[in-house]
C-alpha cells in the first residue's frame, strides 16, 4: 500500500503567497483538484482520453485565435484568405493543420472517452450527471465542428452546409421557415457564413469551455469511476484517504505526460506528413472554391458525422415526407442521454459483467464503424442495406440494453481495486 | 536517400487505408504521376514548362513569383527574363492576362490552378495531359480520356502528337454488337519523343503540386524533427512515470 509523504501546510507561506490566498484560494483549490484529489490507482490506458479531450480543446482554441487574425468571415474573401493564411502568413499552414487536424482528433478521443465509459460504466449511480454533460458537450462538438467546417468556404463545405440545414426543412410547419431563420437568407450566402463564424469563434467555444468545466465538476464531487467499477471512498485510512486512490498530482499528471507524448506523435505526424489523411480529414472538393451551380461529384460529411449520416439515409421516406430519417438520427443522439437508467445490471465494469453483454457491445463497436464505412460511400450497391442492418443494431444495443443488462450473468465483483497499469 | 525512404514510410503509415480507396475517373485506370516534391531541378524545369505552355490561360493566382523563386531556387535575373510574363513585380501573385471573353472562346474561363493538384491529385493532372485524343466532334478536334468532353484544346499537340482512340467490338443487352473505346494510340507523332514527353508533364505536374502547398517539402523535413523530439520526450516522460509510480503497488 503506499504510504505519502505528509504534505507540511502550516498556513505559513512567504508574504506574496500569504498576500493572495488570503485573498484568492489558490492553494487550496490545487489542493482540492490536483495534489489532494485522490483517483483510483488502477487507470489503464482507456483513461487517457479525457485529460487529451481537454488537451485537443485548448490546441483548438489557441491556433482558432491566432487564426481567426487572419481569416476573413466573407462569402468573397473566405477560401482566398484561407490559402493566405496558408502561404503568407508566417507558420500559418502550421496553424491551420493543427486547426483542422485537432477537429478530427476531438471526435477521435471523445468517441474513445465515450468507449471507456461504456466499458467500465462510467455513467451509472452516482455518475449520471457527468454522463449528461458529456453527451451535452458531444451535442455541442457537432455543432461546433459542422460550423467550423463551412469558414473555409470550399465546394464541400457549401454542399456540405447545403445538405445538412436543409434537413431541418422537413420538420412539418414550420421547416421551411425554420431553414431560412437559420441560414439568414434563401439559400447558403454570406450572411450564414457570418453568423456561422460568429457563433463557431464565440458562443459555441464559451459553452463548450462551461459545459468542460461542469463536467469535471461533477467528476470531482462524486470521484472517478475506474476500470474495476468499484467505489474507492467506501474503504478509506484513518485519514479519510481512500486505500485505493493516489493523488491525481503526481501520480497521474506524470502518467498523463506520457500519454500526451504518444498522442503527440500520432497527432504531428497527420499535421507534418498527411495532414489531408487521404481526403478524410481535408477533403479534396474542399480545394475547389464554392459554386453554387457546380455540385462535388459526390457529397458526404466529414469521416465523424457519417454513423449519423448514413442513418439519416438509411430511413426512406414515409408518408410523403423525408422527416423519419431526420428524426432517428435525432433520437440517435438523444438515446445516449438515457444510457445510466437503460443499463440494468449489478455490475458496472465490464469485467465482472457476462457474456451477452460483451457480445452486445462488440456488435454496437461494429455497427457503429459500419455505419461510419456506409456514410462515406455513394448510397448505391450493398451499402444502404448495411446502413439498415447498423441503424437497427445501433438502437438494439440501447433499446433492449435493459433486458439483456438483467438477465446477463456476474462475476463477483472485488472488495479492492485489481493491480494498477 | 534514407530521407526519401523515412518520408515515404510515414506516408504509407497515415494514409495508408485511404490511398486504396482512391476511384478511377471517367472509367479508365489513372497514371502514375512519379513526382518527386523535394526534386529541384524537376520543379524549375516544371516552372519553365508551366510559364511558357500554360501560363497564357491559367492563372496561380495564390503564388508569387518571388515565393516560387525563393524555394525553387531560381535567381531574380532569371525569374524577370524567362519566367515573368505579366508583371514586372516579383511580389505579385502568378495572374494571366485572359479577358474575360475567354468564356466565349471556350464555353468556360480557363481555370485557376494554384490548387488543382489538391483537388484533383497528381496522378490524375498527370493522366489528363496524356489523354488527349482526335475526336471530330469537339469543337477544338480533340476530346479527353480522364475528362468526357474537356473544354480545353490540345495545348502540348506539337510535343505528344495527336492520339486516336481504340474501340473494340462488344455483344450489347439486344443481341447486336456495340462499339466501346479500350484506350488510344498514338497517330501523329510529336516533336518529343513518349519518355521525353514523359518528364516533361511529370515535371509540370511536380511544379503544381508545388504550387498547390508551397510549403509541403520544408513541412515534411520538419516533421522529421518533430517526432525525432517527440520520441525523446515520450522516452523521458515515461522513465519519470516509472520513478514517479515506484512506490505505488
Amino acid at each position: 500500500m503506499a504510504s505519502f509523504p505528509e504534505i507540511p501546510d502550516s498556513g505559513e507561506r512567504s508574504g506574496f503567497s500569504q498576500w493572495i490566498n488570503e485573498r484568492l484560494p489558490v492553494a487550496a483549490f490545487w489542493k482540492k483538484h490536483l495534489s489532494e484529489y485522490y483517483a483510483p490507482k488502477n487507470f489503464n490506458f482507456w483513461y487517457f482520453f479525457g485529460g487529451l479531450a481537454i488537451l485537443v480543446l485548448v490546441n483548438q482554441l489557441i491556433t482558432g485565435i491566432f487564426l481567426t487574425m487572419s481569416y476573413k468571415p466573407t462569402a468573397a474573401e473566405a477560401f482566398a484568405s484561407v490559402e493566405y493564411i496558408m502561404r503568407d502568413v508566417r507558420w500559418g499552414w502550421l496553424l491551420r493543420y493543427m486547426h483542422s487536424t485537432g477537429a478530427s482528433a476531438f471526435f477521435i478521443v471523445i468517441y474513445l472517452h465515450m468507449f471507456r465509459a461504456l466499458l467500465y460504466g462510467s455513467h451509472r449511480k452516482p455518475r449520471e450527471l457527468i454522463w449528461i454533460f458529456g453527451c451535452l458537450i458531444f451535442v455541442l462538438l457537432m455543432a461546433e465542428a459542422f460550423m467550423g467546417y463551412v469558414l473555409p468556404w470550399g465546394n464541400m463545405s457549401y454542399w456540405g452546409a447545403q445538405v445538412i440545414v436543409s434537413l431541418f426543412s422537413s420538420l412539418p410547419y414550420i421547416g421551411q421557415s425554420l431553414v431560412e431563420w437559420i441560414r439568414g437568407d434563401y439559400y447558403i450566402a454570406d450572411a450564414t457564413l457570418n453568423r456561422f463564424f460568429a457563433l463557431h469563434v464565440a458562443a459555441l467555444p464559451l459553452a463548450l469551455v462551461f459545459l468542460v468545466v461542469v463536467h469535471l465538476a461533477a467528476l470531482h464531487e462524486v470521484g472517478s469511476n475506474n476500470p474495476d467499477g468499484i467505489e474507492i471512498k467506501k474503504l478509506k485510512d484513518a485519514k479519510g484517504i481512500p486505500l485505493d486512490g493516489i493523488p491525481f498530482h503526481p501520480y497521474y499528471t506524470v502518467k498523463d505526460l506520457v500519454g500526451t507524448a504518444g498522442f503527440l506523435l500520432i497527432f504531428c505526424g497527420i499535421i507534418f506528413f498527411a495532414p489531408t489523411f487521404g481526403g478524410l480529414f481535408l477533403e479534396e472538393p474542399n480545394f475547389e472554391p464554392a459554386n453554387a451551380l457546380q455540385t462535388p461529384p459526390h457529397i458526404a460529411p466529414v469521416w465523424y458525422f457519417t454513423p449519423y449520416y448514413a442513418m439519416l439515409r438509411a430511413v426512406p421516406s414515409f408518408l410523403g415526407t423525408q422527416v423519419w430519417g431526420v428524426l432517428v438520427m435525432g433520437a440517435a443522439i438523444v438515446i445516449l442521454f438515457f444510457v445510466p437508467w437503460l443499463d440494468r445490471s449489478p455490475v458496472k465494469s465490464i469485467r465482472y459483467r457476462g457474456p451477452i453483454f460483451k457480445l452486445a457491445l462488440a456488435v454496437f463497436v461494429v455497427a457503429f464503424v459500419m455505419l461510419g464505412v456506409c456514410g462515406m460511400k455513394p448510397p448505391s450497391g450493398i451499402y444502404p442495406q448495411l446502413a439498415k442492418i447498423g441503424t437497427f443494431l445501433y438502437f438494439a444495443f440501447f433499446l433492449l440494453m435493459p433486458w439483456y443488462t438483467r438477465i446477463d450473468s456476474v462475476k463477483p465483483v472485488p472488495e479492492r481495486v485489481t493491480g494498477h497499469a | 536517400m534514407l530521407k526519401r525512404w523515412v518520408l515515404l514510410a510515414a506516408s504509407w503509415a497515415f494514409v495508408g487505408l485511404p490511398v486504396a480507396a482512391v476511384a478511377e475517373e471517367g472509367g479508365f485506370a489513372l497514371m502514375h504521376a512519379g513526382t518527386d516534391i523535394d526534386n529541384l531541378e524537376s520543379l524549375q524545369r516544371g516552372a519553365r514548362n508551366f510559364m511558357n505552355y500554360c501560363s497564357g490561360c491559367h492563372s496561380l493566382k495564390y503564388l508569387r513569383y518571388n515565393r516560387m523563386a525563393e524555394d525553387l531556387k531560381i535567381p531574380e535575373a532569371e525569374l524577370a527574363a524567362n519566367l515573368m510574363f505579366t508583371t514586372d513585380k516579383a511580389f505579385d501573385t502568378i495572374n494571366v492576362a485572359m479577358p474575360a471573353e475567354s468564356e466565349v472562346w471556350f464555353g468556360k474561363q480557363p481555370p485557376d490552378l494554384s490548387l488543382i493538384a489538391r483537388a484533383r491529385g497528381t496522378d490524375y493532372l498527370y493522366s489528363f495531359l496524356h489523354g488527349f485524343y482526335a475526336d471530330k466532334t469537339r469543337p477544338w478536334g480533340v476530346n479527353n480520356l480522364y475528362l468526357p468532353a474537356a473544354a480545353m484544346p490540345h495545348v502540348l499537340q506539337a510535343q505528344q502528337g495527336l492520339q486516336k482512340p481504340v474501340f473494340k467490338s462488344e455483344p450489347d443487352e439486344k443481341g447486336g454488337a456495340r462499339m466501346v473505346m479500350t484506350g488510344v494510340e498514338m497517330m501523329t507523332p510529336g516533336a518529343m519523343k513518349p519518355e521525353e514527353y514523359d518528364q516533361f508533364v511529370r515535371d509540370l505536374v511536380n511544379f503544381l503540386d508545388y504550387a498547390g502547398e508551397p510549403i509541403k517539402s520544408r513541412r515534411q523535413a520538419l516533421g522529421l524533427w518533430v517526432t525525432l523530439f517527440l520520441l525523446v520526450f515520450f522516452a523521458f516522460a515515461y522513465l519519470l512515470k516509472k520513478e514517479y509510480w515506484k512506490d505505488i503497488h
